[in-house]
């Protein structure tokens, strides 16, 4: 049995086994109402930062249903990406904010 | 069409000739209680919308009218908080109070498909108005820089409002 303190560590340690390793950040903005870069090249791996400049709550939603992440208003949100593909999202709450985001294997 | 056409116009009109009629420009502490109100009279419009929609398009619509224009009104109290303005009611604020109380009363006498193409024709034109409103009126009148910027950020909001409204007009037809 670990102890209390532990759990986050190991956590961590496991999450970092399963992800490649040195995987680039690449930050994309939510500022009234647009997201830019619109267009967006990754690597399965990178790390996508959402930095939502508004006050208002946005959503980066796959069309494809890959990954639907919320973020607060005035907050950063970051999803690990995990599949290859050209993906097409948008905010649920804001459907005229689209994007692309393109990821290579 | 015409209904929609004539709705549109009845909005924009009320609003321009409730400006027009104080005939001096609205001061900041008028300009904040107008805008605060235009966002209450929305949400108000949108938890009707809730109660009555069977629609997930508009309910999601709904939705957002309330979280965002819950979004700005707090951010709006917060400053007006920061910069020690009384929001000042005035002839504009009240007439946008009024029409909005009629027309939840209209839309209260609908029901289903019926209720739902009013409510987006609605939200398209009372969002087109309040948008000409901050362009023409608010905006240019608001002396605080942070006052002028905070509308400018309601503007692009609501333009994308205006911009979904219409989507979902559309997709009703």
């Amino acid at each position: 049995m670990l102890p209390r303190w532990m759990f986050p560590v190991v956590a961590a340690l496991m999450l970092g086994a399963s992800v490649p390793a040195h995987g680039a950040t690449i930050q994309i903005t939510m500022e009234n109402l647009v997201i830019a870069p619109a267009e967006v090249s990754a690597k399965v791996g990178d790390t996508i930062e959402w930095v939502n400049r508004d006050i208002l709550a946005h959503t980066a939603t796959a069309r494809n249903g890959d990954w639907d992440v919320t973020m607060p208003p005035k907050k950063t949100v970051t999803l690990v990406l995990q599949k290859a593909g050209t993906i097409e999202y948008y905010c649920r709450f804001h459907p005229n904010m689209k994007a692309t985001l393109t990821v290579a294997p | 069409m015409f209904v929609r056409l004539s709705a549109a116009i009845a909005a924009v009109s009320l609003l321009g000739s409730a400006a027009l009629a104080q005939g001096a420009k609205p001061t900041d502490p008028q300009i904040a209680h107008i805008a605060y109100t235009a966002g209450v009279i929305d949400i108000a419009a949108a938890k009707q919308a809730l109660t009555k929609t069977g629609n997930k398009d508009i309910k999601a619509f709904a939705e957002d009218m309330v979280r965002d224009h819950e979004a700005v009104n707090k951010q709006a109290l917060d400053l007006v908080k920061k910069l020690k303005v009384t929001p000042e009611d005035n002839d504009t604020s009240r007439t946008l109070s009024k029409n909005a109380a009629d027309k939840l009363a209209e839309l209260g006498k609908l029901k289903g498909a019926e209720f739902d193409k009013a409510y987006v024709a609605n939200e398209v034109a009372y969002h087109k108005a309040v948008d000409s409103a901050l362009e023409t009126t608010l905006i240019p009148n608001a002396s605080n820089a942070e006052l002028k910027s905070l509308l400018q950020t309601g503007l692009k909001i609501f333009q994308g409002h205006e911009q979904h409204a219409e989507h979902v007009a559309a997709s009703l037809k």
